[in-house]
């Protein structure tokens, strides 16, 4: 068991039990706080697959921007749910059944078809530099990076407008 | 080094995780993150198929950069909404907001 395997095992393991405690942990800011670092978990997962400018835009977009606003949502709209009492509904036995059965047939999956034991090549080292020129390349992913941007200011247009506070209605 | 099939039961365990997180939690946000483990989970198998298949073209992280891009465009709406609903129901359990419930 080489070093990398064993910091793959290790991030697993922590990245898995925070997973678990996030859908599970009874306060809304502790699961919050798992949530952080599970993305940090699959941050290093992006390490050991070494794309590390997915692994920082990881840390910055996900845990930087993501999980602080859901901390924020979670603290403006905590008056009402609080932490007493389960928080998972009735039907919280079958979402077990069916989230065991998932990952039973995609374990026999993966299993049932052979799979490389090793990278067919290497990264180059201008592997970051070719993804920023792929995605402004007309022969590249121009057309799918300029919708994500219009949607992304969809989104911040439509976020501002539906959390509006309409003091006269 | 490390074999593909671990990472992609890595990632189906994550995706299971959060599926069941989907289903089973009655906060609203709560649910999101769930949807949040999913999509991790996605993009973990993306760049690991990227990694041990074609790691000399930028297909596979151009791929999983879009995928983080409608991440926090979906994140920035529904927390938008979430206010918005709790403002108008004084809650954020799924069960309350049932007024398009047939």
């Amino acid at each position: 068991m080489t070093a990398m395997q064993i910091v793959f095992i290790l991030t697993a393991v922590v990245t898995l039990f925070a997973a678990l405690r996030v859908v599970t942990t009874p306060n809304m800011i502790h699961a919050a706080l798992w949530l952080i670092v599970a993305l940090f978990g699959v941050a290093v997962f992006y390490l050991l697959l070494s794309a590390s400018f997915l692994a920082m835009a990881q840390i910055i977009v996900y845990i930087g921007a993501i999980a602080i606003l859901m901390m924020f949502v979670i603290m403006l709209t905590r008056r009402e749910m609080r932490d007493r009492g389960p928080q998972t509904g009735p039907q919280w036995k079958w979402a077990a059944i069916l989230s065991a059965l998932l990952f039973g047939g995609l374990v026999w999956m993966v299993k049932s078809v052979s799979l490389p034991a090793s990278p067919v090549a290497e990264v180059p080292e201008s592997s970051i530099a070719d993804l920023g020129r792929a995605l402004v390349s007309p022969n590249g992913f121009v057309i799918p990076f300029e919708v994500a941007s219009v949607l992304l200011l969809a989104a911040l247009i439509g976020a501002v407008y539906v959390a509006w506070t309409r003091r006269n209605s | 080094m490390i074999p593909l099939d671990w990472y992609l039961i890595v990632a189906a365990a994550l995706f299971a995780i959060g599926l069941f997180g989907v289903l089973s939690r009655k906060n609203a946000v709560a649910i999101l993150m769930g949807v949040e483990l999913m999509l991790n989970a996605v993009n973990i198998n993306l760049l690991a198929f990227w990694r041990y298949r074609a790691p000399t073209e930028p297909v596979g992280m151009a791929f999983a950069v879009i995928v983080f891009a409608v991440a926090a465009a979906e994140v920035a709406v529904g927390l938008a909404l979430f206010i918005a609903v709790y403002r108008r129901f004084n809650s954020v359990v799924a069960d309350d907001i049932n007024l398009m419930k047939w």
